[in-house]
């Protein structure tokens, strides 16, 4: 087993959940606010990853909506561990983070370059 | 008690009543000091060595050549008093076949380390000192998982290809660290150029890397070393097996690709935009001076090494000779001790031998190609490698199908009524 | 006393992961309260490092190094360009306000607060479960069950690729 237990990396996810959410709040700097998502997400990431290693799973990837032709012990062997599935979540996250930091830049510098500030109170062009 | 503290406080026995943490800190410094100095100091020092005699040759003119162990040799009383006896020079006694100015490494690094380090006023202080040990970190982490020899590496890693790609991309934040803390804009510039091309080139660097990966069905470097000790269908294939040579050749295609990516990511000529001294001075580490530039100095020639033994490991089979293995396992392996020792000699040296031709390429090549645009640098990346590396790792994928089809053709069913 | 909070001192590597866990949460806290922006992304590239150092604790080896390629070598160097180029070199005090911060520490408080007593007073349902390499199992869940969500991520990554490079290009100047 790991060095710790699992309340300890849930507690290291809370702690950061809790910067993460307190930064987004209170920052006026639109690049500080992505900083402060990059924090959640990794504190999803660090629980998603914590559940995966210590809490029971399914006992089995098993069919969901679509067929599949193996069961049991051989749809381990062909589809990969239930117990992983914390994992290829977190994976999913990190992808998504990747796409969401891209594009969120790429927002950032038009606002830049239209405003000639980053302030995200400053963004209201589109307020009625 | 853990095994390490009983083992530092036999060797310190002043240690006995500190607390275990401290004791394990201690244990992390020395041995990193202890890599640092032994290992990477002279691997570094041994490629200037060799890139600035070679940089002699191609601008005619000598190179180091004074510092080494022929002046010292002369310098020994002994031999001067000998040389008096017949009546030559002393250096003349010890003759020239010992190479000069080998030791001119460690001549320049003390050099360094004693001039003055110049913080500029403006700077960012902390970024500005925090930096080159960021780089050093990122290019020296790489080497844990080196296969040096035959299952001989500081760390057995199940994900070791994929550690390196993953640990040196903490590089490029140092990069930017040290030209954004600088508060200068060449710096800062060069800084930006270096982060944007080494993220762009990390990307065909990745697919050809990933490529040899998909063939071996690990990421695990001594695993891969290992799938490259048969091909062809022979046993014993020696050069034939390695994965630059497989499947009639069509791996020497990512081979390239990855090479060409990875002299990018050293940021050398022709790839050095970075620090183009007619536009930049020297790039991101203009401000710097001293010990802290060393620092950046040894990071680029680390790096150069692990680009060349990344390329050995992944397409030129590692330690493996270019002779079938089998034949020396089968002559050392009786000789117990000693046949242990051989064989490991043997993988060191052919290991070596491999990644230092590739550091002897990027060499000649800086003294001999001119520097690229940056729209060409990107052109490169971007409209030939990556399209290249992309078709050639699903060219790879359907090869390794096809094979894996044929292999399984008459045992498929029984494969698949198993798992039934 | 930490030996019964379930850290198993005596292993050298519990000391590793204290420090790991403390080099986390300290950044964190500089992320969200350092006034220069630069620093605030540099803390941020230590608690992503330290983040990658729990994965490796909890034996999730792809996502490590996943987390490491990803996270500092693209989002972080992405948010570093964000901050060089929205900002001027010569801005030594770069402004990075931080508004209402007795509100916002109250919220971040009582969520902490809230998750961490989930954490600790739920029964976790843990098993016992030796470590092994996770990223052929994690590859076989990509082709296997979670096939459609992996594609659909591709083309998500792709359409942000293109609304990026999009969004980010200079408009053409009219003639």
């Amino acid at each position: 087993m790991p060095v710790a237990n699992l309340e300890w990396f849930l507690l290291i996810g809370a702690f950061l959940f809790a910067t993460g959410v307190f930064t987004i709040l209170t920052r006026k700097n639109a690049v500080s606010v992505l900083m402060g998502v990059e924090l959640v997400l990794n504190s999803a990431n660090i629980n998603l990853v914590a559940f995966s290693r210590f809490v029971r799973s399914p006992a089995t990837l098993g069919p969901t909506s679509i067929e599949f032709p193996l069961q049991g012990e051989a749809a381990h062997h062909v589809y990969g561990a239930a117990w992983i599935g914390g994992n290829v979540f977190a994976a999913f996250v990190i992808i998504l983070a990747a796409a969401e930091a891209a594009v969120a830049l790429a927002i950032i510098l038009g606002i830049y370059r239209n405003l000639g500030d980053v302030d995200v109170d400053e963004v209201t062009a589109m307020k009625g | 008690m853990h095994p390490l503290l009983t083992f530092a406080h036999d060797v310190m026995p002043f240690t006995k009543g500190w607390p275990d943490w401290i004791l394990y800190g201690l244990l992390v410094f020395i041995v990193a000091f202890g890599i640092l100095n032994t290992l990477v100091a002279p691997l570094t020092g041994i490629s200037t060595y060799i890139e600035r005699r070679l940089a002699g040759r191609a601008q005619y003119r000598w190179g180091p050549n004074r510092v080494g162990f022929r002046s010292m040799l002369s310098a020994l009383p002994i031999t001067r008093g000998l040389a008096k006896l017949a009546d030559v020079q002393p250096i003349k006694f010890i003759g020239s076949k010992i190479p000069g100015g080998l030791l001119q490494f460690a001549a320049d690094g003390l050099k360094l380390f004693t001039k003055e380090d110049i913080i500029p006023s403006q700077a960012d202080q902390l970024l500005f000192r925090a930096s080159p040990y960021v780089i050093m970190a990122g290019s020296f982490a790489a080497f844990a998982v080196l296969p040096v020899s035959f299952h001989f590496r500081a760390v057995n890693l199940n994900i070791g290809i994929f550690y390196i790609l993953g640990i040196s991309s903490i590089v490029v934040p140092g990069i930017l660290m040290a030209g954004w803390g600088s508060a200068n804009k060449w710096a800062l510039l060069g800084g930006m150029r270096a982060a944007a091309q080494i993220v762009s080139y990390e990307i065909p660097v990745a697919i050809a890397l990933m490529t040899a990966v998909m063939l071996a069905g690990t990421m695990n470097m001594a695993d891969i070393v290992d799938a490259q000790r048969s091909g062809y269908g022979i046993q014993k294939a020696g050069l034939l097996g390695w994965y630059a040579f497989r499947y009639c050749g069509l791996m020497l295609v990512p081979f390239v690709v990855y090479f060409i990516g990875g002299c990018a990511e050293v940021n050398r000529t022709p790839f050095d935009l970075v620090e183009g001294e007619s536009e930049l001075v020297a790039g991101y580490h203009t401000e710097y001076s001293g010990f802290r530039w060393s620092f950046f100095f040894m990071a680029e020639y680390s790096n150069m090494f692990a680009v060349g033994a990344i390329a050995t490991t992944m397409f030129l089979g590692g330690p493996l000779p270019p002779y079938p293995v089998q034949f020396t396992e089968a002559l050392f392996g009786p000789m117990g001790n000693l046949g242990m020792i051989l064989r490991f000699g043997e993988g060191f040296f052919w290991f070596f031998a491999k990644s230092y031709f590739f550091v002897l390429v990027m060499i000649h090549m800086r003294w001999t190609l001119p520097r690229y645009r940056v729209d060409q640098l990107m052109n490169v990346c971007w409209k030939v490698l990556i399209p290249i590396a992309l078709v050639w790792f699903v060219l790879m994928c359907g090869v390794r199908m096809v094979r894996m089809e044929m292999a399984l053709g008459p045992e498929k069913d029984a494969v698949t009524e198993g798992h039934k | 006393m930490i030996a019964a909070l379930g850290i198993r001192l005596g292993d050298p590597a519990a000391y590793v992961f204290l420090a790991f866990a403390a080099m986390t949460c300290g950044s964190a806290l500089i992320v969200a309260a350092s006034r220069n922006i630069v620093y605030s992304a540099y803390a941020l590239l230590l608690t992503f490092f330290g983040v990658a150092g729990l994965y490796a604790f909890l034996d999730a080896d792809f996502i490590a190094a996943a987390q490491l390629l990803v996270y500092v070598g693209g989002i972080l160097v992405l948010i570093l360009f964000g901050v060089m180029l929205t900002h001027k070199i010569r801005d030594i005090n770069l402004s990075n306000e931080t508004t209402n911060p007795i509100i916002g520490a109250a919220i971040a408080g009582f969520i902490f607060l809230a998750l961490a007593y989930v954490s600790i007073y739920t029964k976790w349902d843990v098993v016992e479960r030796t470590a092994s390499p996770t990223t052929g199992e994690i590859g076989k869940a990509f082709v296997g069950k979670y096939l459609l969500p992996f594609e659909a991520s591709s083309v998500l990554l792709l359409g942000a690729l293109i609304g990026a490079a999009y969004l980010a290009r200079r408009e053409k100047e009219k003639p």
